[in-house]
């Protein structure tokens, strides 16, 4: 789960670190009073607030020296999507704007938590080169990328932090402001069950401070049944409202831009019926794992979720049978199609316990829907039927 | 021999009562498996599916001489069971549950560390079985053999697909581990192809892989030096769009790293017999042996 930028600054504002004044606008009405909220004298900088980067380089961003360029960007934005290199061509809506004190910047520098998968523990990793894509200052310029690990105590040791802090010339006063933002860091991390923190740009202002301008947090969504109070941040409007709805069911749903539709049990068999179907010259259209139990009413709010979009053709269902019965499975499969008068021509591949009867039943239920016992026949059959 | 659990092993349940649990501990044990009793707290001295029950791991140890867990407890206690395994002396832990934090599994592996004897298989997994001789996980035991594959993966019902081809060619199965789906686990591919090159019973291995991280990668390394059997391996996730979460909480492309084609590449260049399409584990095993 992601939080919105002035919702990390909310956190990290309760955790010590440094960062600037500002204030949110969610309907032209209240632009007067956010402006009250800062000191405006020489101006704020506009921030349009949504779950993706690259806002800058699309206008998202924007330093405002009167009351009239906030407005302006307030009309610009608020109520419209922002499309950036890392949305779909529709993008994301901007339903909130922040506006914040002006930073002078001397210079930017870079810093994040992020889960290592490979040390099992968390790693920092600190830049001199800030404001930048870190994978990409990691490609062309490895040299400039300091990484440390937190120890088993969820600390860095001060001399990690000290020999980092003089490869990145900070002077005395300075190195102690960053060990206090790396210990905060840290702390948030474990507490708040973060997957990612990151500041981009962390800047050294020309008063010569550390200073956070820019703030990412993603939260562990395993973690989230003990982190309520962050829980309730969540912006359903910033989440394809397919994924969100599969996820309020219990299913496990990635759009994609294909015309089949894919209905499988097992998150690996999924990607994998997904790789099948574009083998056989198909697009898939979504990923769906409708779980190790796949029930009747598991199967029929996943073809509720397939159906939705509008790009489907014809929908490929690929159940391993293990424990469950795949009988079972073909009559919740056959009841759901009734159901919801599912119009679109269906496959399904039935594989282990009990998948001769169950094929029997779909091959004999009168409906489009037709019963293969392998993957590779199924997958051909509806790239043929979709055609 | 097989690997990592056979006819000898003895095995407990943790969160045994409850109705998953229940479910597929009656299965491992009308499979032949050695379950000698299950630890629910509280409900110590009850008899469930004809086993004792214990309030704790250790007081479970101490009684049946158990050495292998299985943990079916929900998420939130995950991390406490697995601790609990660990002190009471348990030197095999698998560990079923999905959804547990990443901060827990650090925890987990920071205290695993004073316990270089125990092994953590999962979590988020399928578990292990030794066809013929012991089941301790939830796949379904029809579709298995005895026989010479080393199978690993890092999904469930993948695995059960590389089972089916690999019992279809009559090739059989050794030993099939499933590592699980999440970022932090127990144990690596690297591991269970060290213990499958050691294995006599095993000839030759199949690695299921997944988008995300960079375990395969360096299972690819690992295969290059140290592994003399044929092995095949199938990476999930070609289609899988960047940045998206595929269901398993580790399947994930970040930052550009951990795609399929760079784990395919990697595969292929340690010499591994790679198929992109799933159907051909049973058939490209074939060729090679």
């Amino acid at each position: 789960m992601n939080l919105h930028e002035y919702q990390a600054k909310e956190l990290f504002e309760k955790y010590g670190m440094p960062v600037s004044k500002r204030s949110v606008i969610t309907n032209k009405e209240n632009i007067e009073d956010a402006l009250n909220q800062i000191n405006f004298s020489d101006g704020c900088v506009a921030k349009v607030q949504a779950h993706t980067g690259g806002r800058g380089k699309v206008g998202g961003v924007k330093l405002c020296s009167t009351i009239e360029d906030v407005k302006v960007f307030v009309d610009q934005w608020l109520g419209k999507n922002i499309v950036t290199i890392q949305t779909d061509n529709e993008g994301l809506p901007v339903n909130v704007i922040s506006l914040e004190e002006l930073t002078n910047i001397d210079k930017e520098l870079y810093m994040s938590l992020v889960v290592d998968r490979g040390s099992k523990s968390i790693s920092m990793i600190v830049s001199e080169a800030g404001g930048m894509n870190i994978e990409e200052v990691a490609e062309t310029n490895p040299e400039k990328i300091l990484k440390a690990q937190l120890n088993t105590d969820f600390k860095i040791s001060e001399d990690k932090v000290a020999d980092i802090a003089k490869k990145l010339s900070l002077n005395d006063s300075q190195s102690k402001e960053f060990n206090e933002i790396i210990d905060s860091c840290c702390r948030l991390f474990k507490d708040k069950d973060l997957s990612l923190l990151e500041i981009n740009p962390l800047v050294i202002t020309d008063k010569g401070h550390l200073h956070c301008l820019d703030a990412k947090i993603n939260i562990d969504e395993n973690a989230l049944y003990r982190q309520e109070d962050l829980t309730v941040l969540r912006d359903a409007s910033q989440e394809d409202q397919r994924e969100y709805e599969a996820k309020q069911s219990d299913l496990s749903y990635v759009a994609l831009d294909g015309n089949i539709g894919c209905m499988v049990n097992g998150a690996g068999l999924a990607m994998g019926t997904m790789d099948t179907i574009k083998l056989y010259d198909g697009e898939p259209a979504n990923f769906l794992d409708v779980g190790g139990t796949a029930t009747k009413e598991r199967v029929s709010t996943a073809f509720q979720l397939i159906l939705s979009d509008k790009n489907v053709k014809g929908i490929l269902v690929n159940i391993f049978g293990g424990i469950v019965r795949c009988d079972l499975i073909a009559q919740g499969i056959i009841d759901a199609i009734k159901e919801r008068s599912v119009d679109v021509p269906i496959v399904v591949r039935l594989q282990g316990n009990q998948s001769e009867h169950g094929k029997e039943l779909l091959n004999q239920s009168g409906l489009n829907v037709i019963g293969e016992d392998s993957l590779q026949l199924a997958a051909q059959k509806i790239v043929e039927l979709v055609r | 021999m097989s690997v990592l659990i056979n006819k000898e092993t003895k095995a407990i349940f943790q969160g045994f009562t409850g109705s998953q649990a229940t479910m597929h501990a009656e299965q491992c044990i009308e499979y032949g498996t050695s379950v000698v009793g299950g630890v629910t707290p509280g409900k110590g001295g009850m008899t469930h599916l004809e086993k004792p029950v214990f309030n704790s791991v250790k007081e479970a140890c101490t009684q049946t001489n158990a050495d292998t867990s299985v943990i079916f407890v929900p998420a939130k206690f995950t991390k406490e069971a697995i601790i609990e395994a660990a002190e009471a002396g348990i030197s095999l832990i698998i560990c079923i549950t999905e959804g547990v934090p990443v901060i827990d599994m650090i925890e987990v592996t920071n205290v695993l560390k004073q316990y270089p004897e125990v092994r953590l298989i999962g979590p988020n997994c399928p578990g292990v079985i030794t066809p013929g001789e012991a089941k301790l996980g939830i796949m379904p035991a029809s579709i298995h053999q005895r026989g010479s594959v080393g199978i690993v993966s890092r999904s469930g019902t993948l695995t059960y697909e590389a089972v089916k081809q690999t019992t279809d060619t009559g090739l059989g199965q050794s030993t099939c581990i499933g590592i699980g789906g999440d970022p932090i686990n127990g144990t690596s591919f690297i591991d269970c192809l060290r213990m499958f090159e050691e294995d006599q019973q095993t000839d030759s291995m199949v690695m299921v892989g997944e988008i995300g991280g960079t375990a395969e990668e360096e299972a690819a390394e690992y295969i290059k030096s140290n592994v003399t059997k044929p092995v095949v391996s199938y990476i999930a996730g070609v289609t899988a769009p960047k940045g998206k979460r595929m269901g398993h909480a580790g399947a994930i492309i970040s930052g550009g790293k951990g795609t399929a084609q760079d784990k395919f590449k990697a595969l292929e260049s340690a010499g591994v017999g790679v198929v992109t399409d799933l159907n051909l584990i049973g058939s490209k095993l074939k060729e090679l042996l």
